[in-house]
């Protein structure tokens, strides 16, 4: 099915940002946005839910800890009751206090390093990825929005232009897309 | 658009855009590199080769080229291993904590106080590595099955938990960087000219292209990663305290170690960056980002953490007479009035002494002054570990073992060869790295950049 995307970009964040909105409130459904740095408020008026790896960052940290505690319990007072000082470890939450510094920065570990694998992941940046933002402006002061018609069969192209006429553009780019 | 007050100075200085900002930090990195830079950069490389040098021939030899003799077991090596980790503590601080407390002039400093950090942490784990005398077996310390039997590390011993709190700083660290990173990376990747340099920056950008998405991922990645780094970095200084307090030296043995150990941290973290980012701004030519007023604040930071450190200093030393141990009292009169006299005279006079300067506003806004006392705090700094080291074991229980300590010029040459690879590092990231967060540095030009908080419309208008 061929698609015709609109690259719309502009030379500022907030006129980008009032654009997004009056344009979302004529039913225009902007797919993306791309910017050299985060511009404040745009994610609900194009509908971009916030993002749950704060969540994971909690549960691999939570992983970490258990790992941390099995790991250490099993080294510390099943496999080889380390006697130090003649005071052996005989029991795991008798001796807990000794555990907190590797318990904590092993939590850290995980939580961190998880969340930053995670997201490496889910935005599809990796080493040797390719370059995927419309034009070579966008990491440096221009902010372009990306439009398809697939997503706006209720609007008509022109109909779609005019609107955009409205929100002060600095370029306007037209695509083919198979 | 965050608005701030208009009596605060602004943030970025002269009538930039945000076309400027990328000109600006990206023109050294593109540019060829100016005399000075191979001047520096050949002065560290053989500096530090020698550090190589005499590394490699302590392996060699084995670890008795060192001036350490039975009664003085323990000296430069862990001396410059706290430095070093000290040293490293204002980069997390400056991008975990103050992003906590949101305070917007981090983001001129944090990229190369972190830089920084993780350079002088790979410092100071080479001490304790190279401390062991046989490098190779460096993998002990991880709890790995052996072919000796259930035999385990021990839990139970701060050194092991300092294994485990300095490996994971340094990862967290380096991530916490690196997440950074990618973005500005992109903004290269997208001006490079040369086909070696786009690809280059193309695998080190990981392909980012600066989608809704994926800005509002890091954003809570940026808030997360500093949530756990903020606790990480104090625990990390409390726990290399612990090496000593968890001990029964007198003179170690002290409750107080790990708030003084973190406040002295950030005191000469916060000294190292000044010295560094005096020069680079203005060898860089990024006077508009990193200007007086980022130096107060930093030297702000110096005189609070300086001052606690002081307290710690008087506090330790009236709680050695309080209670009542002649061992613990012996040890501090010994500090003081003792042959190491000299070393604890000068730790008094540049770490207690020199921050209560700049209290003289006209002093901490004086970038000359900011780097000569940047110098004497970390030369004092220094000589804290040297004397909380060497002098409170130099002369034990029993005087017939009592004995001084004079480094060999293999301890002299691996420390001084770890500043020159310090600076190899440091040098190589100036050059080729974007040392300022550039597309962060973006988001406060409205709210802080002199051109806006100028215009008569930037209190008015939302």
């Amino acid at each position: 099915m061929s698609d015709k995307v609109i690259y719309v970009m502009y030379d500022d964040d907030h006129t980008l940002l009032d654009g997004a909105k009056k344009l979302v409130a004529n039913g225009v459904k902007i797919t993306e946005v791309f910017s050299p740095f985060p511009i404040h408020g745009i994610d609900p008026v194009i509908g971009i839910k916030n993002t749950r790896l704060g969540i994971m960052a909690f549960l691999y940290g939570l992983t970490g800890l258990t790992l941390a505690t099995l790991g250490m319990r099993y080294m510390m007072v099943v496999d080889w009751k380390m006697n130090i000082g003649g005071k052996p470890n005989f029991s795991y939450l008798e001796n807990i206090l000794a555990f907190v510094p590797i318990s904590f920065e092993f939590t850290v570990l995980c939580a961190a390093h998880g969340m930053a694998i995670t997201y490496l992941l889910k935005n599809k940046t990796l080493p040797g990825m390719p370059a995927q933002n419309p034009d070579p402006r966008t990491t440096d002061d221009k902010f372009v929005m990306e439009i398809r018609l697939s997503e706006n069969s209720a609007l008509t192209e022109e109909a779609i232009d005019n609107l955009l006429s409205e929100t002060g553009y600095f370029e306007l780019d037209k695509k083919e897309v198979k | 658009m965050q608005k701030e007050a208009a009596i605060r100075e602004p943030l970025i200085l002269g009538h930039k855009t945000y076309h400027d900002i990328t000109e600006d930090v990206c023109r050294p990195i593109e540019d060829k590199a100016p005399r000075m830079w191979y001047i520096l950069f050949g002065i560290a490389l053989i500096i530090g080769l020698y550090g190589v040098g005499c590394i490699l021939y302590l392996l060699g030899t084995g670890v008795g080229v060192w001036g350490l003799n039975k009664t003085i077991g323990w000296a430069w090596d862990i001396t410059n291993f706290v430095w070093w980790v000290g040293i490293g503590h204002a980069g997390t601080l400056i991008s975990a904590v103050l992003l906590l407390f949101r305070q917007k002039w981090r983001m001129a400093i944090n990229r190369s106080a972190e830089a920084m950090t993780i350079f002088a942490v790979f410092m100071a784990g080479l001490f304790p590595l190279i401390h062991m005398g046989r490098l190779w077996v460096g993998y002990w310390v991880l709890p790995i099955p052996n072919q000796f039997g259930s035999l385990w590390v021990n839990f139970n011993s701060p050194l092991l938990w300092d294994v485990f709190a300095i490996s994971t700083y340094l990862s967290v660290s380096l991530i916490f960087w690196y997440i950074g990173l990618i973005p500005d990376f992109a903004t290269i990747r997208d001006r490079a000219k040369k086909p070696l340099s786009k690809k280059m920056y193309s695998i080190l950008a990981f392909g980012w292209s600066g989608r809704a998405k994926n800005w509002n991922r890091f954003e809570l990645v940026s808030l997360v990663l500093a949530g756990l780094a903020t606790p990480l970095v104090f625990s990390v200084h409390s726990i290399v305290s612990f090496d000593f307090a968890t001990s029964v030296i007198p003179g170690w043995h002290t409750t107080i170690f790990p708030p003084y150990f973190v406040a002295g941290a950030v005191f000469s973290g916060f000294a190292m960056v000044q010295t560094l980012l005096l020069i680079m701004r203005k060898a860089m030519g990024l006077e508009a980002y990193i200007h007086t007023k980022h130096v107060e604040y930093m030297n702000i930071v110096i005189m609070v953490t300086g001052s606690i450190v002081g307290t710690a200093y008087i506090t330790e030393l009236f709680i050695s007479w309080y209670s009542g141990v002649e061992y613990e009292a012996y040890a501090f009169v010994n500090r003081a009035t003792g042959p190491y006299w000299w070393a604890y005279a000068s730790m008094m006079t540049c770490n207690v002494v020199s921050p209560q300067l700049m209290w003289i506003r006209k002093l901490r806004r004086s970038l000359l002054f900011t780097f000569f006392i940047s110098i004497v705090v970390n030369i004092g700094m220094w000589f804290e570990r040297y004397v909380i080291i060497v002098t409170s074991i130099h002369r034990d229980y029993i005087p017939a073992a009592w004995s001084m300590h004079y480094p060999s010029h293999i301890d002299i040459g691996v420390y001084v060869g770890t500043i020159g690879l310090f600076f190899v590092f440091f040098l190589l990231f100036a050059r080729f790295f974007p040392v300022l967060a550039l597309n962060e540095v973006k988001t406060i030009l409205k709210g802080s950049g002199q051109s806006y908080k100028e215009s008569p419309d930037y209190h008015n208008h939302h």
